[in-house]
């Protein structure tokens, strides 16, 4: 067998991968001799953008002997993952300050679970995804953990790991089973397998418990809300924004790829998706921590995303261009985009309210918000309203496209269900508004958020804005890029 | 650049640039914010006059029309348009907008910015429903609306008011959701978000709709639009969000917000759904006639002057409703004029309740009597609406409920006499409440100084009470212009209807033409 080596082209399509890895690593060198925090925030901003921007570069096609795929779909996540990751930083600055936290190893591991995340989106190959989904997420174990004083940190680093490492286990083992039963571990290959063997389907369905693990699918969910309130804010911006929509990205990946299109797996995307909806819902409801009720929120909205994905399983076999499977995929990626990019804000924004050591985040704090602090009040209200789909904003148009996605597949059970619990959303979302503009404040307040937002914050908030509006506003040229009908090269 | 093309754009857009504006102020002028905000509002309601000019009498289609593509995938236009229904229904939002401000004058003192730019946001919402021809745009501005109005019911309403606005909320959302649901499945169906275009279609291709496809259809549209109706039994929200309001809010919600639900009926759900209209007319009226009755009932017992006035507004609604689905042409004409005649008056009535609180905060009944001493020109403008509003001919309320019963008792003399009993009851509750505050002697003592009207409470009233008087004598001047649209929405509603009913016939016909050849042959 003559070695395979990897050729120049194969190189470029990791090109992202690769810059952000090199940038983590040039942090860490640095770190010892830059002790300006700012330098090594815009150190780690550029490195993000560069990783990002390099995509550019980068031309479409299979690299590494069709263990990645570089394709529109692994593009647009890559954008995706690299403008949060750069939020991220950007909004991680002021808090690594308030903190006193070491803020190299910090960036330097928010640009790994990057890299990881670009791994994910663009592996075409079972183990090669395993890498990534590692990456990114021994990454995260670190960074929930990185307020090493606080005991609540700690708590979340402990317990996403154990039940992370549990995951990957599951993930693992339903590569064996597919490996035993296909002889491979490459996607394209496993598509040319017999779809009803049993054990094909219990593999896939490990692998599915893998990943709902990440997305945070009920009945994986049981860690989100204590290592989303645990982890430091704007590693939780990073966990319900990146790993999210990598894992989205590879899930979907898998399932367009091989023949998913059948009952089975429909029906485990229909009773998931419900499932994860009312469990993300009814849990927000009761929650007086801002943080945790984001954390449930991001288990709803991991619903949400679900009902694309069955309407997804349903289509598969439609080729016509307005009802096809694209419809599914376009509005799972615009809703991925919409709902990170707004959970950056949000969770920016908590961020900031909670003051040191993250005391303030009950909702009697963010009382009379809106006279302390118009401008964060109204972006806040703005992302909330977001959440819940309201109309101008990134969310409402995301719900739509899902809502349509899942009509145009006669999924109307589904969709009257998801109506219901965009119900129930709004009454928590209206419930973070009503406190923030129709109560008055009580007992003390964080002397730090008490007057406005750090300008880099402020930055983030106003990025996120921005993009929820323009979203709201003006679908049509994001809409361009995902509706692509070539989005996935593989799923042609 | 032609404005008079451009005229409903302005018409939604004005007030937004208005409340743009208001944003940039200091939240410390308050006078010249006030002073603002009204020149903005009667600003929008002379350009909203101007559409009087240019919807020509007897145009059954829309005027003015407006039409750019918005989003590529699905197909969605900014398409608006205008006619006869909905043009009244936009006169009337920018009137009771620029009376709201002149009553919010006194009676709201904090965050006097913020207030207004709701105000007018809302009145964007508003205008924007009823010139929306696209099923998407108008779900936009029928969400958008939800938030200023949310807005001015909790910050600057009463006691119970973040409850009264969490519960408006929901309420609304609860009909939204599904309704953006019936949407997307009727695009799903028909490949248009246009509502001309779907009606067309729809039309053409009666079989596209099954009829429990259409009949689901049909309730998810209706469920929305009896929420904001109200319709019994989903009026619940209304007495809690009408009392919590501010008077401002009150007279918004009364006046027109309603409206946008009964609107939504006469647009959408019949000429989309006239099979599943018809269908679904006698419950729909039975329900009505409940509201009426119940609604006019609970009115009597209230103690609270403003739920009285609330809940008088589900019996009236009750009028539009019955009106609407008797799918007659007086009684839908009539639904239309009460619409607008229960806007004033009951506009009007929010007004002076409001006018009574600035002055003694509080609503109860027993806290009044014998105001007619210390407010003399109150108690007679008082008296003036109340009589407008229980139905006294030369009145407006008067002309609204006589078409719809006319037309009803056509259709069916049973539904017609027992909705009569509301305009009797109608006179009950308000007579008897007009003489519990007005009439005998000062029972309380702080109500013995009480100041009567001042000039710009009395001037916003002489202009209500002038309208009041026109829309009695003047009503051909509306009706002529609502007749030619509302003939046509019944139109759309028969024909199809019709041919339904008579598809079977024609198949009979076929078979026997078949037979006959299979015969001769």
């Amino acid at each position: 067998m003559v070695p395979q080596v990897p050729q120049t082209a194969d190189i470029i399509r990791v090109l992202p991968e690769i810059s952000w890895c090199g940038f983590g690593v040039l942090l860490m060198l640095l770190q010892p001799f830059l002790k300006n925090r700012q330098a090594l925030t815009l150190f780690a901003m550029f490195g993000a953008a560069v990783g990002t921007l390099s995509t550019f570069y980068g031309h479409i096609g299979p690299g590494f002997f069709g263990l990645i795929q570089f394709d529109t779909y692994s593009l647009f996540f890559h954008w995706l993952i690299g403008l949060v990751a750069f939020l991220v930083i950007l909004a991680s600055d002021s808090y690594l300050a308030r903190e006193r936290l070491e803020p190299a190893e910090f960036y330097a591991l928010i640009l790994f679970a990057t890299a990881g995340m670009g791994v994910l989106a663009s592996a075409q190959e079972l183990l090669t995804a395993f890498i990534g989904l590692e990456m990114s997420s021994i990454s995260s174990y670190i960074l929930a953990g990185y307020r090493r004083e606080s005991v609540k940190s700690s708590e979340s680093a402990v317990k996403y790991f154990l039940l992370g490492s549990f995951a990957t286990a599951f993930f693992l083992y339903g590569i064996a089973l597919v490996y035993g039963v296909t002889g491979s571990t490459n996607l394209a290959q496993i598509s040319t397998a017999d779809p009803n063997s049993n054990l094909l389907r219990l593999g896939l369905a490990l692998i599915l418990v893998g990943l709902g693990f990440k997305i945070a699918a009920a009945p994986f969910q049981v860690w989100t809300p204590d290592v989303y309130e645990g982890a430091p804010t704007p590693v939780t911006a990073l966990f319900s924004a990146g790993p999210k929509a990598a894992t989205f990205a590879l899930l979907l990946r898998i399932f367009t790829t091989i023949h998913a299109a059948t009952d089975f797996w429909f029906w485990a995307f229909w009773i998931l998706a419900v499932v994860t909806m009312f469990v993300g819902n009814l849990g927000a409801i009761v929650q007086t921590n801002v943080k945790r009720m984001l954390a449930y929120s991001s288990i709803a909205h991991a619903g949400y995303t679900l009902v694309a994905l069955a309407a997804v399983t349903f289509l598969k076999t439609d080729t016509n261009a307005e009802t096809g499977p694209w419809l599914a995929y376009a509005a799972v990626l615009f809703y991925l985009l919409g709902y990170a990019l707004v959970k950056v804000g949000a969770f920016t924004i908590v961020s900031e309210i909670g003051g040191q050591g993250e005391r303030y985040l009950t909702l009697d704090d963010f009382a009379g918000l809106g006279t302390r602090q118009p401008f964060a009040a109204a972006a806040m209200s703005l992302f909330l309203l977001s959440l819940l789909g309201l109309p101008i904003t990134a969310g409402f148009f995301g719900k739509f496209y899902i809502f349509k996605a899942a009509v145009t597949s006669r999924l109307i059970w589904l969709v009257v269900l998801m109506a219901i619990n965009t119900i129930i959303g709004a009454y928590y979302y209206l419930r973070v508004i009503v406190v923030m503009y129709m109560r008055e404040h009580k007992g003390e307040i964080a002397s730090e958020a008490a007057t406005s937002l750090s300008p880099t914050a402020a930055m983030v908030v106003i990025v996120a804005v921005a993009a929820t509006l323009y979203l709201g506003l003006f679908p049509n040229h994001i809409l361009g890029i995902v509706l692509n009908q070539n989005l996935l090269l593989s799923a042609r | 650049m032609d404005l008079t093309s451009h005229l409903l754009s302005i018409l939604i857009f004005f007030p937004a640039i208005g409340a743009l504006a208001l944003l940039c102020l200091k939240g410390e002028d308050e006078l010249f914010i006030r002073r603002l905000t009204f020149v903005v509002s009667v600003a929008e309601f002379l350009a909203s006059l101007a559409m009087l000019l240019k919807v020509p009498i007897g145009a059954a289609s829309y005027s003015l029309v407006e039409y750019k593509p918005w989003i590529t995938a699905p197909p969605i236009n900014y398409h608006l348009g205008v006619d006869g229904i909905s043009m009244f229904l936009v006169i009337l939002t920018a009137f009771l907008t620029l009376l709201s401000v002149l009553a919010s004058w006194k009676g709201v003192h904090h965050r006097i910015k913020e207030f207004h730019v709701m105000l007018l946001l809302l009145e964007v919402g508003i205008i924007g429903v009823f010139l929306a021809l696209d099923l998407f745009l108008f779900f936009v501005f029928w969400e958008v609306m939800l938030i200023p109005m949310a807005f001015l019911i909790g910050i600057w309403g009463h006691d119970r008011r973040i409850y009264a606005a969490v519960k408006f909320f929901l309420y609304t959302m609860f009909g939204s959701a599904f309704m953006l649901v019936g949407i997307l499945w009727l695009y799903s169906l028909s490949g248009s978000l246009d509502l001309v275009t779907i009606q067309a279609y729809l039309q053409q291709n009666p079989s596209v709709l099954s009829q429990r496809t259409e009949m689901l259809l049909f309730l998810s549209f209706f469920l929305a639009f009896a929420i904001k109706v109200p319709l019994f039994p989903l009026h619940t929200w209304l007495p809690d969000a009408h009392v919590e309001a501010p008077t401002a809010g009150s007279i918004i919600l009364a006046g027109v917000l309603l409206k946008m639900g009964t609107y939504g009926m006469i647009r959408f759900c019949l000429p989309l759904f006239p099979e599943a209209s018809h269908r679904a007319a006698k419950y729909v009226a039975v329900l009505a006639i409940i509201g009426i009755i119940y609604g006019a009932l609970v009115a009597l017992v209230q103690p609270n002057l403003k739920k009285l006035v609330a809940y008088s507004s589900v019996s009236h609604l009750g009028f539009v409703v019955l009106g609407i689905f008797t799918f007659h042409a007086i009684s839908m004409q009539g639904a239309v004029y009460q619409m607008l005649a229960h806007g004033i008056s009951t506009g009007a009535l929010f007004y002076l309740v409001g006018m009574l609180y600035d002055r003694r905060h509080t609503f109860e009944i027993s806290e009044y009597g014998g105001l007619a001493t210390p407010m003399p020109w109150y108690a007679a403008f008082f008296l003036f609406v109340a009589l407008s509003s229980m139905g006294l001919p030369m009145l407006n309320g008067f002309v609204g409920e006589f078409l719809i019963l006319l037309g009803t008792y056509q259709v069916h003399w049973g539904w017609a006499s027992w909705a009569a009993t509301g305009v009797i009851l109608s006179a009950c509750y308000l007579l008897w409440a007009y003489q519990r505050v007005f009439f005998g002697d000062v029972t309380h003592q702080q109500n013995r100084d009480l100041p009567d009207l001042d000039a710009r409470e009395r001037c916003s009233l002489i202009i209500f009470a002038v309208v009041t008087l026109w829309m009695g004598i003047g009503s051909p001047y509306i009706t002529r212009r609502v007749a030619a649209p509302v003939d046509a929405v019944i139109q759309q509603t028969q024909s199809r209807y019709a041919e339904e009913a008579a598809r079977p016939a024609r198949a009979v016909i076929q078979a026997q033409d078949s037979a006959r050849r299979v015969v001769s042959q």
